[in-house]
This record gives C-alpha cells, sequence and structure tokens, in this order.
C-alpha cells in the first residue's frame, strides 16, 4: 500500500504499522491487503466490487477492519460489502475512510454497507471519515449504511467525520425485530464550504426494540449541513433521537426529525438544538484563565468528543 | 490585597445596582458578603473578577490596577469565581473541568481529594458529563471544586450552599475552614448561611447596592441575629436573610 493510504489509516482506523485480526485494506478502487481468520471469513463478491464478511456465531471478542481509502484525485470509488454476523457473536467493525487529493481531479468514496444480525449478535461499528491533502479537487464520501437485526441483537454504531471532507451524505436505514437494540452516536465537524447531510430511517418492528441516535454536529464558515431522521414505532418500542448542532460564522444547519408511531405503545422522543456556543460557558472557561479562543476549541472538542 | 475605590455599575437601562463600594479585603481572610436578594452582591463579585466591567472606580489586586484586565488576565493574576448558576456543559466531564481548572492532568486521588471537600465521591463522579444530569446541588459542589482546584489568591463562592443537603454543607463549611486555617488564600463567599457567617474573620453587608456595614465578624453577627425578620431552621442552617 501507498504513503497516503498508511497516513490515512492511521487516521481512521486503529492501524500502527499493523492491523489485528481479520481485515481488508481497499486502496484506490482495488485490495491493498487482506486477512482472514478461522471465525471471519473475507470473500470478493463475484458480482460487484466489494467484500461478503461471514462471521461465525458464536465468536467472541474479535475484530474486523475495512479501511478504504481514496489517495488521487479522479478516482470514484464504489464499494459493496455485506457483513453476516451469526448468533451469538460479539464483535467489533471498524470501517474508516480517508478521501485524498493533491490535485484538481475528485477523490470520492462511496460505500455501502450492509449488516445482517441473527438472533443475539453483538456488534460494535466504528466509522471514522477524513479528507486531506491540498488538492482543489473535490473530496466526497457518501456512505449507505443498511441494518438487519434480528431478535436480541445489539448495534452500537459510532460514526465520526472528523475534518476535510467537502460533502458528504450519509444514509442510514435499520429494521429492527423483537428486543433488538440499535445505538447511533454520530459527530460531524464542517468548515469553509463543507456541504454533510445525515439521513436516518429507522423502523422499530419488534415488540420491546429500541434505538437512540444522538448526532452532535458544529458548523464553521460556510458550511451546510442537513440533518433528516425518521424513526417509525411499528410495536410497542422506544426511540430516542437527538440533534445538537453548534453554529458559528455564516454556517447553515437544518434539523428535520420525524417521529411516526403505528402502535399505541411505541414512545418515541425527539430533541434538536441548534444555537452558538453559549457565551456563559466561554466565561466559565476564561475564568479558568483560558482565552476565549482556547475556551470555543474546549468547548467545540468536547462536545465533539 | 483587593481593593474596591468607589466601585458602581449602572446597567445599560440606568439602573444603579453597585453605588460607589469602597472595600478592603486582607489576604489571607475568609470575608462574608451577606444582604438581601437583589442587593447586588453577585453583580459586586462579577465586577471583581472581571465579569461585568464597572461603570466608576477601580479596582486594585496587591497594589496592581486591574480595572482594565479582563476576564483571562485576572484569572491568571489569581481571581477564581465560582458561579452562582454552574454552567452546563455537553461533551466536557467533571474530570476535564476540574483539569482545566487545575491546568494539568490529575491523578485519581487528587480528584478524589478535590471533589471530597466538597461532599462527593469521585469514584461516582469523575466521568460524569456537566450535562443537564447533574442535579442542582451536584452541579453546585462540582463548580465549587472547579474553584478550589485553581489554588488561586483570591477565590470568590457566590452562594455556596444553594440547593446543596445539609451533610455537604457541613463538609464544605470545615473545607472553608480548612482554607482559613492555611491562609493559602483569600476567601470571598457570598451566603446567608449563619454557619458560614459564623466562621468570618469579616463580614460586610450590602444593601441596596451599598456597604450598609462591614467589620469583623464579632461585631456584625450579633446585629445580624437580632434582627426580627431571621428565618429559623430546626436543622440549624438558619438563613439571616
Ligand atoms: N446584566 C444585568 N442587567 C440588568 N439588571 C441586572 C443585571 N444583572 C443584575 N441585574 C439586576 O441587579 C440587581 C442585583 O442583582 P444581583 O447582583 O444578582 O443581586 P444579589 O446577588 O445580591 O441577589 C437585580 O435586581 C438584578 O435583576
Ligand atoms: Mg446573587
Amino acid at each position: 500500500m501507498n504513503k497516503i493510504t498508511e497516513t490515512l489509516m492511521r487516521i481512521v482506523s486503529e492501524y500502527d504499522g499493523d492491523l489485528k485480526g481479520a481485515y481488508n485494506i481497499r486502496e484506490d478502487g482495488g485490495c491493498a491487503a487482506r486477512q482472514s481468520t478461522e471465525n471471519i471469513k473475507i470473500e470478493s463478491k463475484e458480482d460487484k466490487p466489494g467484500l461478503e464478511v461471514h462471521i461465525k456465531a458464536g465468536t467472541k471478542g474479535e475484530t474486523v477492519s475495512i479501511p478504504a481509502c481514496v489517495t488521487r484525485g479522479g478516482v470514484d470509488d464504489l464499494v459493496y460489502n455485506d457483513f453476516f454476523v451469526g448468533e451469538d457473536a460479539d464483535v467489533t467493525i471498524v470501517a474508516g475512510c480517508g478521501v485524498h487529493t493533491d490535485d484538481g481531479g475528485d477523490a470520492r468514496h462511496n460505500g455501502i454497507h450492509r449488516f445482517f444480525l441473527a438472533k443475539g449478535a453483538k456488534v460494535l461499528y466504528t466509522e471514522k471519515h477524513v479528507g486531506t491533502g491540498e488538492g482543489t479537487g473535490k473530496k466526497s464520501i457518501d456512505p449507505v449504511t443498511e441494518i438487519f437485526m434480528e431478535e436480541d441483537s445489539v448495534l452500537e454504531m459510532d460514526t465520526v467525520q472528523i475534518r476535510g471532507v467537502d460533502r458528504s451524505v450519509r444514509k442510514t436505514s435499520a429494521t429492527l425485530a423483537a428486543r433488538a437494540k440499535l445505538v447511533v452516536r454520530e459527530r460531524i465537524m464542517t468548515d469553509g464550504e463543507d456541504f454533510a447531510q445525515t439521513d436516518f430511517d429507522v423502523v422499530l418492528n419488534g415488540e420491546d426494540s429500541g434505538a437512540d441516535l444522538v448526532s452532535r454536529s458544529v458548523a464553521r464558515g460556510k458550511s451546510r449541513q442537513v440533518f433528516n431522521s425518521w424513526m417509525r414505532g411499528m410495536n410497542r418500542c422506544t426511540g430516542h433521537s437527538e440533534c445538537d448542532a453548534i453554529l458559528a460564522n455564516d454556517a447553515n444547519v437544518v434539523a428535520a426529525p420525524a417521529l411516526e408511531a403505528d402502535h399505541v405503545d411505541a414512545e418515541l422522543i425527539h430533541e434538536a438544538a441548534i444555537g452558538k456556543i453559549a457565551g456563559e460557558q466561554i466565561l466559565k472557561l476564561r475564568t479558568l484563565g483560558l482565552t476565549e479562543e482556547e475556551a470555543e476549541e474546549k468547548i467545540i472538542s468536547g462536545f465533539l468528543k | 490585597m483587593l481593593r474596591l475605590e468607589h466601585v458602581a455599575w449602572t446597567t445599560p437601562d440606568g439602573d444603579q445596582i453597585v453605588r460607589d463600594i469602597d472595600l478592603t479585603i486582607g489576604n489571607g481572610k475568609l470575608v462574608v458578603i451577606t444582604g438581601p436578594n437583589g442587593s447586588g452582591k453577585t453583580s459586586l463579585v462579577k465586577l471583581v473578577a472581571g465579569i461585568m466591567e464597572p461603570t466608576s472606580g477601580r479596582i486594585y489586586l496587591d497594589g496592581e490596577d486591574i480595572t482594565d484586565a479582563d476576564v483571562t488576565e485576572r484569572a491568571k493574576k489569581g481571581i477564581a469565581y465560582a458561579f452562582q448558576q454552574p454552567v452546563k456543559f455537553k461533551g466536557m466531564t467533571v474530570k476535564d473541568m476540574l483539569e482545566l481548572a487545575a491546568g494539568e492532568d490529575m491523578p485519581f486521588v487528587n480528584v478524589c481529594g478535590l471533589l471530597g471537600k466538597v461532599g462527593l465521591c469521585a469514584e461516582e463522579y469523575i466521568d460524569r458529563e456537566l450535562s443537564g444530569s447533574l442535579s442542582g446541588g451536584e452541579s453546585k459542589r462540582i463548580e465549587i471544586a472547579t474553584v478550589l482546584a485553581r489554588n488561586a489568591k483570591l477565590s470568590i463562592f457566590d452562594e455556596p450552599e444553594a440547593g446543596i443537603d445539609l451533610w455537604s454543607f457541613t463538609r464544605l463549611v470545615e473545607t472553608f475552614q480548612e482554607l482559613q486555617n492555611e491562609q493559602k488564600g483569600t476567601l470571598l463567599v457570598i451566603s446567608h448561611q449563619e454557619r458560614i457567617l459564623s466562621i468570618a474573620d469579616e463580614i460586610v453587608v450590602i444593601a441596596d447596592g451599598v456597604v450598609e456595614k462591614a467589620g469583623p465578624r464579632d461585631e456584625i453577627l450579633p446585629q445580624l441575629l437580632a434582627q426580627p425578620h431571621m428565618a429559623c431552621c430546626p436543622q440549624g442552617k438558619r438563613e439571616i436573610w
């Protein structure tokens, strides 16, 4: 793999010269390295670009990393990855993505991920996105995540878009069977002319299923963000979504959360707040000796932590 | 030494909240400011901390005129202020805040020691977020701990008793006494509590934006206690105002 991929991987994955567990490193649309383990098989798809990852029932404590890097302009990478997580498995999936361009060409990564969680399966899914490089080409990442959860499965999704991504449209949908639990934590920072959109579509089908979506974002410069969420309670269930945005400069944020209850025992809650950093927060930190700029940085980095 | 000379603050609407206050607070002293609600106590200490600017008058710290120094500069010169209404922060933990206040990373034992001074158990609170999930009394005590963490030359506490339970209050009074005995810094406490007033070296009574009376505790406290409107609480938490 090339130097840029290595640098990007250090940011978006747990790569430190080496990756533990099963992995597949994707570089500019090709496969740079791959390793399966006894319990986790990674195979190429036959019909289209992408992977099929099979995790055996009962696999505990293992990690699958599938970093994807676009290291130059003029690459438009589209990939379909499917994860089949066996019954009662408990694993971590790390899907970092970095896009880099040093020239005028656009660099885009579009990953379509599907997760099939069998009964009782537990997954921690982390996804970090970053854009780097001095090129004028647009860096974009458009992830699509489709989650299918059987009874008693649990998926925790941590998604972070750190910096430098000019454009991202992220679509996440999930269908939950009885007692399945979905937790999504999203952190987004945009600046300059960036645009980031998030669409959540969660269907709580099963009895006592539950979902918790928490999105925190910071929009600076002239950037724009759109948060759409649609949570549907089709049974006795609990759903909570929260969208909190800090706005600075001339940024623009739209939060359009929707809740739909189709069952009398569906309990759905949404909270949304958009605003600049509270003046009293800055004051408090200044009374500790921080300058105004230092205070702002602290507040933002804490908020996005 | 903190010295206020003819300090006044008038709202943009022309209301005189703090009028011509002269006050000298000696190093290492525990001075309690008391007075009715709305008399201008919080405004006065905000002027000292640099959170508000006086309309007129000068403020000196150890002989240096700090009237034109902003909040950050005053903090760096050794003024610490515990807000009457603690500020909430999403994403910042108790540990983060204490470390910011102390200006350094803090091992668990130090966090434990600090929170212990306000009657909180570190195990339970160290990783709590300073958000809406804390009760009023809990955030108040954490706010006090952030000021204690600073080891400042002048520490200001604005109604530290507000919203906290009797046991924690007792712990807090002990903490103030410990600081008073160590003589490391000056303590300026706004309070209505007899138990805090009774450990003061000096008491300043503010009414309607002016110093109504000021002097040693033994001179002022009996006068306050003799006031007919004094409330009495069976648990011994007597409110003067
Ligand atoms: N920023 C402000 N603008 C206008 N009025 C204020 C402001 N701050 C305080 N006040 C008013 O000043 C008076 C004194 O307030 P404060 O100093 O908080 O009193 P205390 O702490 O003694 O209860 C109150 O009537 C309050 O409403
Ligand atoms: Mg007050």
